[in-house]
């Protein structure tokens, strides 16, 4: 999921107060954001675009290549099922706090149409020099530059603190793609470290994990047949460790979830694993050259 | 969210699974007057600790002596780290057999994985381990309900006996209660087929979706007795998730990515921190009331405040903090790492309100942090 300047953008929620914030800093980045959708406000300009009732009433009249859900906790389950139903290829869902119930329920329906998700719970994606989506700070010159390194992060903040130290050693990325903090989500990183392998920008690739669930352990699996190098920061080492699942959560996880299991799949897979953040600048480095 | 046993059994009994008849005793006399009514009972200590069956947290009592003893021996201790305000008294159970049943949200699939041993208990993970083969499990689409022939086919061939469609139908009632609370997990262990071949649920453990408690109002009025620290309650009060740790080195960082490898880099260059406290999120203006907490710790003798905005906005968190700062006038020595979304603004506010030059980076901050004398060692001098 690597999002590109020609897209065409519509935002769900648009009229919010961090939608507008986010929808005009993406717009001056060059973002072609096209429409926005509130049901309430339908017919209205914000932001320079048009405002629609629905997504599927957005797609009668304009093409539209990526969504971003911006929409409160309960009405991300309505407004996937709208973007997905109006054919929409890709969404972003960027909202925190979403039911999970909810979750699997619009990321099956995702499933069945064809549809891309990134998210709930994502902080975005940028392509920098390009294009951005969500609430990343792609226009921080010290954060994002164009340039070799593919990212894919569970976290904002985390994974802004790394492109800031990429961009401190020299380098800049090809894309940053923020998969999202939540348990369950449409874009695992598992896929986008497949997706990062084949994008022809993409020279080396920085993993953002972080302790719980078993994301990173998956991504390992694929890492084993990745030729571009890759290099990881998990955070959570010192983190004490988290509450227990009862039985079924023990049995269903094993001791997949903790740092440790976390390293060691990646290591055996041959990522190297950092102690700290500004490690990343010199093992970039020392793979790239 | 975790929900205590005795609410949990009351919504699985409200779908019609069977509970043993029980009573909540907060005094060994109110123990007592539940078994003159129960007869021969179980006193069960009502706290979210797992392995609370081997901790000792179960007695049984035959006699209403033995109720009283039981219950005051419970009441007041600690098990598993908690402690016991609450017992639950109910109804012994004679117990043939002890089986396994759950549903949980599977990550891998996105659907509802429904999981069944013929064997449960107290030692069900080694069980587990030991006979993979006794679990069986399904994984239904989200959409979807939990059919009863599908819960019959899971069961089918395990060695039930006649119990075999009640647990099947058990199934399928758990996994309703499952959906329509937007549990993240529902257990019972053990799911009990009694001495006449009824089928009774034992125990019950119900974790909530934190996400949907805005939803479910008849669970969110459970939120308020879940274990806490004094300042963690504060915290909760003020919408800020705060974990207080035994380090001296005071922390607060937005997102919970960047909190946990601010905490790292502190416990990699020999530091410890003192707290986990994020303000990223829908948190982030809440930087006043994140500074009083992490100071309220008299351990903290340093702080390190380390953003990166991406979401959160570093120009809005600094300036709560620059406000909360001037009114506390805390003696405690402050190293900033400030970096994205308002980073500019933010850096100027930091310099013109407090004099403070944030680092260069978050290592350099943290190395800073733990070479600061504290005001103590200052004193002495």
């Amino acid at each position: 999921m690597i999002v590109r300047g020609h897209e065409r953008i519509l935002v769900q929620g648009i009229t919010g107060t961090q939608a507008t914030f986010w929808t005009e800093r993406m717009q001056a980045y060059g973002t072609d954001v096209v429409a926005g959708v509130n049901p309430k406000k339908a017919g209205i300009i914000h932001c320079g675009v048009p405002v629609y009732a629905s997504a599927t009433s957005a797609a009668a009249d304009l093409e539209l290549d990526v969504s971003v859900i911006l929409v409160p906790p309960f009405s991300v389950k309505a407004a996937a099922i709208d973007a997905i139903e109006a054919g929409v290829p890709k969404l972003v869902i960027v909202t925190e706090h979403v039911p999970i119930k909810d979750v699997m329920y619009l990321l099956a329906a995702a499933r069945d149409a064809g549809t891309r998700v990134v998210g709930p719970n994502t902080a975005g994606l940028v392509t920098p020099g390009e294009c951005f989506v969500g609430l990343m700070p792609a226009f921080e010159a010290s954060i994002f530059q164009p340039g070799p390194i593919g990212v894919v992060s569970r976290s904002g903040s985390l994974g802004t603190l790394i492109c800031l130290n990429i961009v401190g050693a020299g380098f800049g990325e090809s894309a940053f793609i923020g998969v999202g903090g939540d348990p369950i989500i449409g874009t695992t990183t598992r896929d986008a470290l497949e997706m990062l392998d084949g994008d022809d920008r993409t020279q080396a690739i920085v993993l953002v994990g972080e302790i719980g669930g078993a994301m990173e352990e998956r991504a390992a699996e694929s890492a084993y047949g990745i030729v571009k190098p890759i290099i990881a920061f998990i955070a959570g080492r010192a983190s004490p460790s988290g509450t227990r699942m009862g039985h079924a959560g023990a049995i269903v996880l094993g001791d997949k979830g903790s740092y440790a299991s976390k390293h060691r799949a990646l290591t055996r897979a041959g990522v190297s694993v950092l102690d700290t953040p500004s490690e990343v600048g010199p093992a970039l480095q020392e793979v790239l050259q | 969210m975790n929900i205590g046993e005795h609410a949990s059994k009351r919504f699985i009994s409200e779908a019609g699974i069977r509970v043993p008849t029980g009573m909540l005793a907060t005094t060994p006399e109110q123990a007592e007057n539940a078994a003159a009514d129960l007869g021969r009972v179980m006193v069960k200590a009502q706290v979210p600790a797992g392995r609370r069956g081997k901790a000792g947290g179960i007695l049984s009592a035959d006699t209403l002596d033995e109720a009283h003893t039981a219950a005051g021996s419970l009441l007041g201790s600690e098990i598993g780290g908690q402690m016991v305000i609450e017992v639950l008294v109910e109804q012994r159970v004679e117990i043939d057999r002890e089986l396994f049943l759950a549903v949980v949200n599977d990550p891998e699939s996105g659907g509802y994985t429904v999981m069944f041993s013929i064997k449960g208990g107290m030692d069900v993970e080694e069980i587990m381990r030991e006979q993979p083969e006794l679990l069986r499990q399904i994984t239904i689409d989200p959409r979807l309900e939990l059919e009863h022939e599908s819960a019959v086919n899971l069961v089918e061939g395990a060695g039930l006996g006649p119990a075999a469609n009640e647990v099947a139908a058990v199934l399928v009632r758990l996994q309703r209660v499952h959906r329509d609370l937007d549990a993240e997990l529902i257990e019972i262990n053990p799911l009990a087929i009694d001495s006449q071949g009824g089928v009774v649920a034992l125990d019950c453990k119900l974790v909530i979706d934190d996400s949907a408690l805005g939803r479910q109002p008849r669970l969110a009025v459970l939120a308020g007795f879940e274990p806490q620290t004094d300042l963690e309650r504060t915290a909760s009060q003020a919408g800020l998730r705060y974990i207080e740790l035994d380090g001296d080195i005071g922390l607060l960082a937005n997102g919970a990515g960047l909190t946990m490898a601010t905490m790292d880099v502190i416990a990699h260059l020999g530091g410890r921190p003192a707290n986990f406290l994020e303000i990223g999120g829908d948190a982030y203006t809440k930087g006043h009331a994140a500074l009083e907490l992490v100071l309220s710790n008299p351990r903290v003798r340093s702080l390190v405040v380390s953003f990166c905005g991406a979401f959160a906005r570093t120009d809005v968190m600094v300036d709560g903090l620059t406000s909360a700062w001037t009114d506390l006038q805390p003696d405690v020595p402050a190293f900033f790492s400030v970096h994205g979304t308002g980073a500019v603004a933010a850096t100027a506010m930091l310099r013109e309100r407090l004099g403070i030059e944030p680092y260069p980076t978050m290592e350099d901050a943290i190395t800073a942090a733990i070479a600061a004398p504290s005001s103590a060692q200052k004193a002495d001098r």
